[in-house]
């Protein structure tokens, strides 16, 4: 019986080093690297350079500002769109659900330069307003990834709950605020923090809608990449890291629902 | 006013998915015209197909993006396979470790995994090549196979594995026949998944391509800082729509069948 039980385990074994070898050792290298010159000494010069420059602080910040403004746009557009389409206000609800998903089947950066030359079209020039179409580049390709969540949780509400809160007085508003918000909450905080670091991490959508103009946390590392400063991307790198673990360590305790990426097909 | 808040829903839904298909609509719709903008017509003509399939450099991209996906959805779907069987059957603390580290790319933003993956690279003077890029789409894909096998593993009766022993079938034998079969649906699934994610990545084939190698991401990424997108990559967006179009109504038919044939 043991000697069983060890086949089947040791299947593993190649999955854990491949793991290890390209996810592990990368992040210790990055962590490395963010702490040491070019001669490979340890030092504190590759953080303080970027804290030091203006321009890093103003990156954070409009990094900052535009995820809290996609992730709060996205919520209150997908938000009604997940309620109307789980609360068969709407014909074929799994077949809506599906068209909503259907745009992601273009590949993500034909996606985004369709959308910036339609904008372009009617006027809105993301040369001259390089904040405004990225955010509407960032709400276009986000949204997806909240009214999933926020469907598959909508889908599972108790009606009855609904249905009893009004029939014992609540205005509708009460309602929605003491009944539907509290039960919706598990998937308001998944599409939250589906859309909240990546926008974040994100530079293809700010660099093709904002034409190169605007500077989030995830075009300052691509700029180091492409200037082949390892140490100084790696530095930006341990930032990012260290926001997504605050993301998820303030999260930890709230009911999520599961991945939806795995739910896309 | 029920009635009312029923046409304001539908209203609203309805507004939402013209402007999410409006893009690509409006790439379509100029596919039928030979202008070198959308926004210009210049009468109604099939001519950017024929253009299309001749644009040697466009043909290669799509050929690239598609050998790249299948052969990473390939190598993922193996190893996730056998790493979501060895990781069921694990020890306990082994299992925690093991499903701890499989999120950690899911986790991640894309790009500090693109960034480790090339001082991975960088550190040990590995040249980028297609190993390189195939292995960075391995880690992005390879998690997502994981998690989707792990729910038909516990869903799965250990009985019948253990009963397929006591009949006298050896292990390996046993697995194939007992625990593959029942895993599959999910091995499917990873497997599609893996090709979608591969097709629609952008950052990590950025960060560890050889540079001469380009995917449609990366063509397309470097003719928008160009300008507007060329001509023959709006009649690309059509085959491509149409292509995934027939392909979801294809598998939505068959699911639908095995539903009702399960009924």
């Amino acid at each position: 019986m043991s000697k069983i039980k060890f086949t089947r385990k040791w299947l593993a074994l190649p999955y854990a080093l491949f793991m290890i070898l390209f996810v592990v050792i990368p992040l210790f290298l990055i962590l490395a690297y963010a702490f040491t010159d070019a001669e490979g000494n340890f030092t504190f010069n590759n953080l303080l350079t970027f804290f030091g420059n203006g321009s890093s602080i103003n990156t954070i910040l409009v990094s900052f500002i535009i995820g809290v403004a996609n992730t709060v746009i996205c919520l209150l557009i997908g938000y009604p769109v997940a309620y109307f389409l789980a609360h068969r206000d709407m014909k074929m609800p799994a077949v809506m659900m599906l068209l909503f998903i259907m745009p992601m089947w273009i590949n993500f950066v034909l996606r985004t330069a369709a959308s910036r030359d339609l904008l372009f079209w009617i006027g809105i020039n993301g040369g001259e307003y390089p904040y405004l179409a990225t955010m509407i580049g960032m709400v276009y390709n986000y949204l997806p990834f909240v009214i999933l969540p926020l469907y598959t949780t909508m889908t599972k509400l108790d009606y009855s709950q609904i249905e009893a809160a009004s029939d014992l007085g609540a205005r509708p508003r009460q309602t929605f605020t003491k009944v539907i918000l509290p039960m919706t909450a598990p998937g308001i905080v998944s599409a939250a923090t589906m859309v909240f670091m990546p926008t974040m991490s994100s530079f293809v959508i700010s660099d093709v809608m904002g034409e190169r103009k605007l500077s989030l946390i995830g075009n300052s590392i691509q700029l180091y990449f492409d200037q082949g400063l390892w140490h100084m991307g790696s530095i930006v790198a341990v930032v990012m890291l260290l926001l997504i673990a605050i993301g998820m360590f303030a999260t930890k305790n709230v009911q999520k629902e599961d991945d939806v990426r795995g739910t896309m097909l | 006013m029920k009635k009312a808040t029923r046409i304001f829903a539908r209203i609203f839904v309805w507004t939402m998915l013209v402007l999410m298909y409006a893009p690509i609509l409006v790439l379509m719709v100029f596919s039928f015209t030979e202008a070198d903008t959308i926004g210009v017509w210049n009468g109604f003509s099939f001519g950017l197909y024929p253009q299309l399939f001749q644009d040697e450099e466009l043909v290669t991209v799509v050929l690239n993006t598609i050998l790249v996906a299948l052969a990473s959805a390939a190598v993922s779907t193996v190893l996730g396979t056998m790493g979501a069987i060895g990781i069921h059957y694990s020890r306990r603390r082994m299992k925690a470790a093991l499903e701890g580290v499989s999120q950690i790319p899911v986790m991640n933003a894309e790009i500090v995994t693109a960034l480790s993956l090339t001082v991975l690279f960088v550190y040990f003077g590995i040249q980028f090549n297609f190993i390189t890029l195939l292995i960075g789409h391995v880690v992005l894909t390879l998690p997502f196979v994981v998690l989707s096998i792990n729910p038909k593993l516990q869903q799965m009766d250990p009985n019948i594995y253990e009963a397929a022993l006591d009949l006298g079938a050896r292990p390996s034998h046993a697995l194939r026949r007992i625990i593959l079969p029942q895993i599959m649906p999910g091995i499917f699934s990873g497997f599609l998944l893996s090709v979608t994610l591969s097709l629609d990545d952008y950052i990590i084939t950025a960060f560890t391509r050889d540079t001469s190698f380009s995917t449609l991401s990366t063509y397309v990424y470097g003719a928008t800082a160009k300008g507007a997108l060329p001509p023959t990559l709006r009649a690309l967006t059509t085959v491509i729509f149409v292509f995934a179009l027939v392909l979801l109504i294809v598998i939505n038919i068959r699911s639908h069948r095995k539903k009702e044939a399960a009924r």
